[in-house]
């Protein structure tokens, strides 16, 4: 365990399995250790991508209870915050309802729309 | 016109022959037929009018997925309104029974046809709030009429079917 300290920390869950995998010079009159293995982290395509936003827009016709409804069950809301979005919609003209990654968003608009409400993707700028 | 719920069905009795026909209108009037405003509040962009691709896209794969979503819903609404088409005296009133189950198909349909008119007469936000306008004497006040009578069975089958409340905005 003491040489798996001085390798340092991989930061990936598991480390001790991965760290006894990382290779180890091991000739017959060495019995020192190889130069550490420093392990970077790499950012997922995924996370590089800058956050999306979900935004709703106002819409006079859409009942507030509907609006409601809608986002409780898109974004499994609880109704004391489905219903703050819906006033803020209702007051401000728009909400943002979540951000995140853009596949993601995307999905979130496509139900929206199948729910007849105003809903656009916006990045984050 | 008396409407409740009984067990896993909403009711909708004493239904006089005006109501009635407003009923049956519904599937008709999710149809936005020449109106391209119509069309456009159906169809909405997903995205800023800027992104071109994005909204391309959209339109090859997931406008004809919505189409098919909303027509589904209208049907399931036609057959259940094929119950005021019977065979029964024209004037007399008439009961219409809806399951639980195609509450979501109601709402849907409710709401493409409440934003159709409204898209077609283009109803000032005084008009839509003014929910005791009477009497009808043109064709937009019938028009604004029905959005108001479609808005009050949303209203019912969210309370009464999904359980949604009433929601203050003060």
């Amino acid at each position: 365990m003491r040489s798996q300290a001085r390798r340092g920390r991989a930061g990936v869950a598991g480390s001790e399995r991965v760290a006894d995998s990382i290779p180890i010079a091991t000739g017959p009159a060495r019995a020192t250790l190889a130069d550490p293995t420093i392990e970077t982290e790499t950012k997922t395509e995924e996370s590089l991508d800058l956050p999306w936003q979900v935004i709703v827009h106002n819409d006079p016709i859409n009942l507030m209870t509907y609006v409601t409804m809608v986002f409780q069950r898109v974004f499994g809301y609880p109704r004391e915050k489905a219903e703050r979005h819906m006033l803020e919609v209702h007051q401000k003209g728009r909400s943002i309802l979540w951000a995140g990654v853009r596949e993601r968003a995307e999905l979130y608009v496509q139900q929206l729309h199948g729910y007849l409400l105003l809903a656009t993707l916006e990045k984050v700028e | 016109m008396d409407i409740c719920r009984r067990n896993d069905e909403l009711e909708i009795s004493e239904l006089d022959p005006f109501l009635a026909e407003l009923l049956r209108q519904i599937p008709a009037s999710t149809n936005p037929e020449e109106s391209v405003s119509a069309e456009q509040r159906l169809f909405s962009r997903p995205a800023a009018e800027g992104e071109k691709e994005s909204c391309a896209e959209w339109k090859l794969y997931v406008e004809p997925e919505l189409r098919k979503l909303f027509r589904t819903a209208t049907e399931t609404v036609a057959a259940d309104l094929q119950q005021l088409n019977g065979n029964e005296r024209t004037f007399a009133n008439r009961t219409l029974r809806i399951p639980a189950g195609h509450a979501d198909a109601w709402l849907s349909a409710l709401n493409q046809a409440r934003l159709v008119i409204a898209a077609k007469y283009n109803f000032t936000d005084s008009e839509l709030c003014d929910h005791y306008r009477s009497p009808i004497g043109s064709r937009r006040d019938l028009s604004l009429f029905q959005v108001n009578f479609y808005g009050f069975l949303q209203e019912f089958i969210l309370r009464e079917i999904i359980g949604c409340g009433e929601t203050r905005a003060d």
